[in-house]
């Protein structure tokens, strides 16, 4: 189809820099074939992830022309090819090498957040019933593939490296999942407000933009967390409402 | 001399797919310590990409399903030739594995009772599969990951295993390296998990991921296991065929089971045109009563002929194509939005119940399934066949060495139904991490020798030596030749002579491969990572196109053009590859164990 | 001690690899909203001109004072609370828009949705996404000031009176003085009525949108089933909260006019047309 010129971030923890190649282009290809063509072509050892090539995985994110998207679900026909299409990793983490970067903190952020506790069964055998209407919203937060890409977008990360304050976009759609869970019992409000720093949230949305499986992040899990948090620590009324009648 | 890092546990997974994750969730809650290595980051694995559900007799739905049925419908689609014990414990168990999901937090969608929702399935009786729209292996492994991470198991993620050592017969460790910088780590265990997953990468046409190297397959092999069965690789009669760039990506069997029809390129539903004798009289035999089964409107409705077994709708396809009937890219057409005729806001319910079918299509291939046909062909998706394992205990014919998952073998036979690996992976995975602690605890330590060590370390840095010539592709181009070669001689349908030519093919590329030279340094290299992973890929080629010689007839997933019918002398009869003594590959056939009559019982009873 | 957690060095403000015009959203919302505060302030100061006729500004709504030496008599309006300024005023200048708009104007400031993007049109906080930031230091909404923003459900308390008020206020536009006796009684429609009915309808999508509400009536609960009233509440604010955006930018934009309309209505520079049926 035509040649196409990518810019590619290439190197490691120590230092780094865009190395330009030129490949062939054909119909329908996404992102991330012309890094694999690449890599077959002309540089063997340039380091990417990825798995599924489907969108399902949330492997191969990296930053396509400044934004932080899946490899495997754009493209090339949607951008603008005449100009070199810029690929480089994502900024909130540390690189390893070219367009792999150490998400590990991610794995360690979760691993804090208190498990899944659910109430006593409701049948003999160990099931619960729970009504489709019930588990909807915990379903969205469920859609999740662990790309990584709203940690990256999140200034409170990817500029202020509030790591150690801050669990990010996807760790509030985590949490969202276990609070709004029919069935869980376990309280998350005092951590979220303070180990896990929901203040620091200061509303960009870009964590909703750059979501390839169109969770509404911020609308229906940052916001009604903060509201849940408001209700325990900010509101004297509700919080005494609450006495009255209990949230489950 | 390169250095490593020796890390000792009692028992250690290989794969965190659905099936390593169980059984590490299983062996940790005794006690033991547990390491899980995986080739990507946790929860990246192939089981994410499991989209339609989680068979099991739950008979949420349909409260005349049993495990009866379950284990009959699973050894009808197998082809009688699984293992039936680990049919019938499958059968048995996965209703429990499947309520424990949710104990542990998976979310299913939910019938009007509030029970868990099951859904109509190629080769199932009743509307069997557990599901959460078509993302169910992602809440799969997503629930095992996030109830995993409490129970004390040690991760090690992005380290991919090259080498399995031994004790004697006994498996003593596996030598691995770690993408990030290369580095080497020996892992020492009492007793050793395989769940690898698949060998799908050996064709150009796949479903699977970049992982699906048949490493599992080849660790037990070169361990001495058996494999059984290897020339059963599923083609999946649905994947994407155009645009080229995701040819082979798969389209879950859930379209069909919502109702969604294949139609050639004249509008005929040609899947009404070919029906077996052996499903005939469960077979819908026109559209109507086809649509009342999938609507589940009559309960006495048989399933259209889309649902039949997976083996056969694929050969139904290329029939199709072959006679001239494909679509404009060489596939057949799989038609959801039909559905707006018979319900309203089907726009809705297919987004509803298909999200990622129509965010996929959508973003990869600029369709609507909501309004146009998709285009879809067989892609390559699972292998039936692969490490012989004990039924109960999930332990290989080398001590101390468990498989579970599609890396195993036994419970699909000739053909896997749709719905049956997901619940494999939790039932025979909970099995294996159960058996695998108890051979810990009931065994020592097993030592390891310097030298075994060693010569792992220099066969992982080979590739990388400086003095190989480079030839231009290196790895990737001997992988791409295997491919090439695998889909056009090892296909859907096999003959002897194109199988016999595969064969020298891959002695040919072994050649090469003992030669590949990968350019760059240790860190992250995926040259080198592919270069490693071809001794793998290569010996799950060749088992597969050696077995598939010997079985000199067409059974399930296994067509052969020179031997077009199932052969009584194959009826029970498995293919086991073993390594010889002189290093060579030797193909047997054995036969299997006579089922017991109240099993035997079981399927008569369900004809 | 935060963790050096990233290699790659982080852009400076306006910095990145975006090729889209990313600045043109943050620089209308900056234009906007200070043209808006602009008006609304200067508005607010003018103390004249707020009512005409039947119509009252919603700037100056609830109509407070009706004493002589607020030189309006309240005509039309019933509900002028008290009689003249108030004698503990100590200021130089008086308006009584002063002692209604930070009302409005609180539950705007504190909207979740205003929030995010003033942020970024004023702040650079960041101005857009994957955009370079100005300043390294970042204190969110965690702590002062911004940790009041939390207060934004009280907010809403007032705003859903104000709605009421305004409603009211829609309501007395329909009735007019035919024969100049004082006596607002004869039933019609001008286009003020339309504007301020408008206005009352934009608010109001603008208010039952809320995040805040949407958690009170319902959000709060993990299981919605059982309740099936509240559920539909919550599904109604629901729904409208996905377009809050929208509501938001039209009901501030409106509200202005509303004020602007009545202004020149009185001023004498418009007209307002209006037929009556009694």
């Amino acid at each position: 189809m035509a040649r196409v010129t990518f810019k590619i971030w290439r190197g490691d923890k120590q230092a780094g820099e865009f190395k330009e190649y030129n490949t062939e282009v054909s119909e329908g290809m996404v992102v991330l074939d012309a890094v694999h063509q690449i890599q077959a072509e002309s540089a063997n050892d340039l380091a990417c992830r990825w798995n599924c090539k489907a969108g399902k995985c949330g492997s191969c994110s990296a930053e396509i022309n400044g934004m932080p998207r899946l490899m495997c679900m754009t493209r090339l026909n949607d951008m603008n090819l005449d100009e070199p299409v810029s690929i480089e990793p994502m900024r909130a983490f540390p690189v390893m090498k070219d367009l792999v970067t150490d998400v590990s903190w991610n794995y360690r952020v979760k691993k804090k957040i208190k498990p899944f506790k659910p109430r006593l069964p409701d049948n003999d055998d160990g099931s619960w019933n729970m009504q489709q209407q019930d588990v909807e919203r915990v379903q969205e937060f469920r859609k999740c593939i662990e790309c990584f890409l709203c940690q990256d977008v999140c200034h409170v990360l990817r500029d202020h490296h509030k790591h150690d304050e801050f669990i990010g976009p996807r760790y509030f759609v985590y949490n969202a999942a276990l609070e709004m869970h029919p069935l869980d019992e376990e309280d998350r409000l005092a951590d979220l407000k303070k180990s896990q720093g929901i203040g620091y949230c200061n509303i960009t949305k870009c964590c909703t933009k750059v979501c390839p499986e169109n969770i509404t992040i911020t609308d229906n899990a940052i916001i009604p967390l903060k509201e849940r948090v408001v209700d325990e620590f900010y509101d004297p009324l509700t919080k005494l409402f609450r006495i009255f009648k209990p949230r489950k | 001399m390169a250095e490593y890092e020796t890390i000792e546990f009692d028992v250690l997974i290989i794969g965190a797919g659905g099936a390593g994750l169980r059984a590490a969730i299983e062996a940790s809650s005794t006690g033991i310590s547990v390491g899980l290595v995986c080739k990507s980051l946790l929860g990246k694995a192939h089981t994410v990409m499991a989209e339609g559900g989680m068979a099991a007799a739950l008979a949420n739905v349909d409260e005349r399903d049993s495990w009866k049925t379950h284990f009959a419908d699973t050894m009808r689609g197998g082809y009688y030739i699984n293992n039936w014990r680990m049919a019938q414990l499958h059968a048995q168990q996965a209703p429990d594995r499947v309520r424990e999901l949710e104990a542990w937090g998976a979310v299913f969608d939910r019938t009007r009772e509030g029970k868990i929702m099951q859904r109509n399935f190629g080769g199932h009786a009743h509307p069997r599969l557990a599901h959460v729209g078509d993302r169910t292996g992602l809440e799969m492994i997503r629930t095992l990951q996030d109830h995993g991470i409490h129970q004390g198991i040690d991760v090690h993620m992005e380290c991919t295993v090259t080498s399995l050592l031994m004790d004697g017969d006994r498996v003593a460790g596996a030598f691995a390296y770690a993408r990030e910088l290369g580095k080497f780590k020996l892992f020492k265990a009492k007793a050793i998990v395989m769940a690898t997953g698949g060998i799908g990468r050996a064709y150009k046409i796949t479903s699977n991921s970049w992982e699906y190297t048949g490493d599992g397959q080849s660790l037990a092999y070169h361990a001495g296991a058996d494999l059984i069965d290897m020339e059963f690789v599923q083609f999946h009669p649905t994947g994407m065929v155009w645009p080229p760039s995701v040819r082979g990506i798969l389209v879950t069997e859930g379209v069909r089971g919502e109702g969604g029809v294949l139609k050639n390129s004249s509008g005929e539903r040609f899947m009404f045109g070919d029906i077996p004798d052996n499903y005939k009289s469960s077979t819908a035999d026109n559209p109507e009563e086809g649509w009342r089964y999938v609507t589940k409107t009559d309960r006495n409705a048989r399933r259209p002929p889309e649902l039949l077994t997976r083996d056969h709708v694929a050969r139904c396809i290329l029939k199709e194509v072959k006679a001239g009937r494909g679509s404009p890219h060489g596939g057949a057409f799989l038609d959801i939005s039909w559905i707006k005729e018979k319900i309203p806001n089907a726009e809705a319910h297919i987004k509803k119940k298909l999200p990622s079918m129509y965010h996929q299509f959508k973003e990869l291939a600029g369709i609507d399934i909501t309004t146009e046909p998709m285009e879809v062909g067989p892609t390559t998706h699972y292998v039936m066949g692969g490490i012989r394992v004990d039924g109960e205990t999930q332990m290989s014919t080398v001590p101390g060495l468990f498989a579970a998952g599609e890396c195993a073998a036994g419970l699909h036979g000739a053909n896997r139904l749709g719905g049956n690996s997901l619940s494999d992976l939790i039932v025979f995975g909970k099995l294996a991490g159960e058996h695998a602690a108890r051979f810990a605890q009931e065994n020592g330590k097993p030592a390891i020798s310097d030298a075994d060590v060693n010569s792992a370390l220099l066969e992982a840095l080979a590739p990388l030596d400086s003095s190989r010539a480079t030839n231009a592709g290196g790895a990737y181009q001997i992988q791409y030749d295997l491919q090439e070669m695998m889909q056009s001689n090892v296909g859907i349908i096999r003959q002897e002579d194109e199988m016999l030519e595969a064969v020298q093919g891959i002695e040919a590329l072994k050649q090469r491969a003992a030669n590949v030279a990968a350019p760059g340094n240790r860190q992250y290299n995926p040259g080198w990572h592919t270069a490693l992973d071809l001794k793998s890929l290569l010996l799950a080629a060749e088992a597969v196109a050696r077995s598939a010689i010997v079985r000199k007839e067409s059974r399930g997933a296994h067509t052969r053009d020179d031997y077009k019918n199932k052969e009584e002398k194959f009826d029970s009869v498995n293919t086991i590859v073993r390594m010889g003594k002189d290093g060579q590959m030797q193909v047997t056939l054995e036969s299997i164990p006579k089922i017991p009559a109240e099993l035997k019982q079981i399927i008569d009873d369900h004809k | 001690m935060s963790e050096d957690l990233s290699s790659l060095k982080r852009r400076p403000w306006g910095m990145t690899l975006r090729q889209d015009t990313w600045w043109i959203v943050p620089l209308v919302v900056f234009l906007v909203l200070t043209s808006f505060v602009v008006y609304a302030t200067w508005a607010a100061f003018q103390n004249e001109h707020y009512v005409h006729r039947n119509y009252l500004s919603p700037f100056y709504s609830p109509l407070l004072f009706t004493g002589g030496d607020m030189g309006i008599s309240g005509d039309g309006h019933q509900h002028g609370l008290f009689g003249d300024k108030p004698g503990w005023w100590l200021l130089p200048f008086f308006s009584p828009a002063l002692l209604i708009l930070p009302f409005p104007a609180g539950f705007r400031m504190t909207c979740y949705y205003y929030r995010g993007a003033y942020y970024k049109a004023f702040w650079a906080d960041p101005s857009a996404c994957a955009v370079g930031e100005p300043r390294n230091n970042y204190l969110g909404e965690n702590s002062l000031p911004l940790i009041l923003q939390n207060i934004h459900r009280y907010f809403l308390y007032f705003a859903i009176l104000f709605l009421f008020i305004l409603a009211y206020d829609a309501f007395s536009a329909f009735f007019f003085d035919n024969d100049g006796d004082g006596k607002f009684t004869n039933f019609g429609v001008g286009v003020g009525t339309l504007v301020l009915c408008m206005n009352v309808f934009l608010l109001t999508g603008y208010t039952f949108g809320c995040h805040s509400l949407r958690h009170l009536v319902g959000g709060w609960m993990d299981i919605f089933s059982s309740t099936p009233a509240k559920t539909k509440c919550y599904d109604c604010v629901s729904c409208l909260n996905r377009q809050h955006m929208v509501w938001a930018w039209c009901s501030l934009l409106w509200v202005a006019f509303s004020d602007v309309y009545v202004r020149l209505c009185s001023m004498g520079i418009w007209t307002d047309v209006y037929f009556t049926f009694t």
